[in-house]
């Protein structure tokens, strides 16, 4: 199998996904000409983020990336989810196949992102 | 269920391909090169195959070679026709922008030791005309190497006319046959073809084995050297319960070849009407001039990867020129000569089905697409865009 179990499930069984109307931070990342986009919606509460929501055009690597990325930094506070890697995710998922590590930079980019979205609507406290 | 949708891709041998095969390694063991009896007993099942193969084809069993399959079959072909022209001063070779990589690579590492090659543009239908080959043919064209039918997309290009053409300019003209052999009528003589290449695997014969199909008075190329295997242009021992077991596929198909396409087509048919009620995809190539078991289809806003993915955990084997499968970032390069943006060609799905498929299969795999593309539209990004108005619909 090209992916590890732990890709599969978050592949086919997505956490968080969705949108969110009432979200303090989006960011889109990729492009659709390479066949990756990410979105991700984040909700912040005293420097918390308290729930978190992603929508992904891409390849299996990437939906999963996405989920996983969701997993780690909901309930965290924010300057921990900027530490994020797109190491850490590929960790987490137990490797991804060498030309599929882009999408786990996309998702370390997504976050920073909406971190970076929050920011600039609320302010860095 | 379980569905294999993917003969495109490989075939699963067929009965009569397996028991050949089998028999040929219990009772043709010996080497056909070896000269007494238990050899000469292997040759002449070597004869037998090399005759019967030509038969299916209407060609001179002479200029049947057998090879490792049909990249190999292709590539000689192709030096072979350079190797004369860089003689004759001839090195301008004409073939199109959706050949088989086993094709576009060879003729690439030409391009770099002095070649021009034309890639002729194959339209939004996936069909290259007779006439386009005529403009673009050169006074120092050796070659016009075009492809039977496409392997992605299925589309089935005018040989005869193309033949023809080449026939009254004097350039060779060579086919990439294998999608094609087993499944629509060849007739080398009738449809003024040189040379042609043809892959076992591809109806239900066994993997590793082909033809390179030269006519007379075209001198070969070695890529092996070595033995006096195949007339001196193709060296090593060779693979009798392959080649064996390959003409029995290929018998076998060619007898039954009317009713299989008259039942694959009806099945086709029935898959294509229904993927076509998902909005905002479409049928890739020409909807008539097509293999009967090859749909391709896009659908705009997903990707073709995990569309594949999820129908793989129903069940359904098919496959995607989504980049995804190939390592690089761009989709397929079929599916981007026919004009189609890159977004739009990342959403692709190729089933290719056999006369072993049912109605029932058809529906079961409309349901799933459907099921599966409404599902990841609603988690897509650009899907959101385009609904929304913020992107325009590629597709009505």
């Amino acid at each position: 199998m090209l992916y590890s179990e732990k890709v599969m499930d978050h592949f086919q069984n997505p956490r968080n996904v969705g949108k969110m109307d009432d979200a303090d931070g989006i960011g889109e990342v990729g492009n659709a000409k390479c066949g990756d986009i990410m979105k991700m919606y984040i909700k912040v509460n005293d420097g918390i983020i308290t729930d978190v929501k992603f929508n992904t055009f891409g390849c299996g690597s990437a939906i999963a990336s996405s989920s996983m990325a969701t997993e780690m930094i909901k309930g965290k506070p924010i300057d921990e989810a900027l530490e994020i890697t797109n190491k850490a995710v590929v960790e987490a998922l137990d490797g991804l196949p060498a030309q599929k590590i882009h999408c786990s930079v996309l998702a370390e980019e997504a976050i920073k992102a909406a971190i970076e979205d929050y920011y600039s609507k609320h302010g860095k406290e | 269920m379980k569905i294999y949708a993917d003969n495109a891709a490989t075939t699963k041998m067929s009965k009569t391909a397996r028991d050949a095969m089998v028999q040929c390694m219990d009772e043709y063991y010996g080497n056909p090169s070896s000269l007494y009896t238990i050899g000469q007993l292997a040759a002449s099942k070597l004869l037998e195959a090399r005759e019967e193969i030509a038969g299916c084809i209407n060609a001179d069993p002479k200029g049947i070679y057998f090879t490792s399959g049909g990249s190999e079959a292709d590539n000689q072909a192709i030096i072979s026709a350079a190797e004369f022209g860089r003689k004759k001063n001839k090195m301008h070779i004409i073939s199109t922008a959706f050949e088989h990589h086993a094709v576009l690579h060879t003729l690439m590492k030409l391009e770099r030791s002095g070649f021009e090659v034309t890639y002729l543009d194959v339209h939004e239908n996936g069909v290259v005309t007779p006439e386009e080959v005529e403009a673009a043919i050169r006074e120092d064209t050796i070659l016009v190497t075009v492809m039977y039918a496409n392997n992605e997309i299925g589309t089935i290009q005018p040989i005869k006319e193309i033949g023809a053409v080449c026939k009254k300019h004097g350039v060779w003209f060579h086919t990439d046959a294998v999608q094609a052999a087993g499944h629509v009528k060849i007739d080398v003589a009738d449809q003024n073809i040189d040379m042609l290449s043809i892959s076992a695997h591809k109806f239900h014969g066994p993997k590793g084995t082909g033809v390179l199909y030269a006519r007379a008075g075209i001198p070969l190329t070695n890529l092996i050297e070595g033995g006096a295997q195949e007339k001196g242009k193709r060296a090593g021992t060779e693979n009798l319960p392959a080649i064996v077991s390959m003409a029995a596929a290929l018998s076998e198909a060619c007898a039954g070849m009317k009713d299989a396409a008259e039942k694959v087509t009806a099945l086709r048919e029935r898959l294509i009407s229904g993927l076509q009620k998902i909005p905002h995809s479409r049928l890739n190539g020409d909807r008539q001039n097509r293999l009967p078991g090859t749909v391709n289809f896009c659908f705009e806003g997903i990707e073709g990867e995990s569309l594949l993915l999820l129908l793989d955990a129903r069940g359904i084997s098919a496959s995607s020129g989504s980049a995804c499968t190939s390592g690089s970032l761009d989709p397929s390069h079929v599916l981007l000569s026919l004009g189609l943006p890159h977004e739009v060609a990342h959403g692709s799905l190729r089933l290719s089905i056999n006369e072993s498929n049912t109605e029932e299969e058809m529906d079961y795999i409309v349901k799933s697409v459907s099921e599966v593309v409404e599902y990841l539209r609603d988690m897509s990004p650009v899907w959101e865009d385009l609904i929304k108005g913020r992107k325009q619909f590629y597709f009505e």
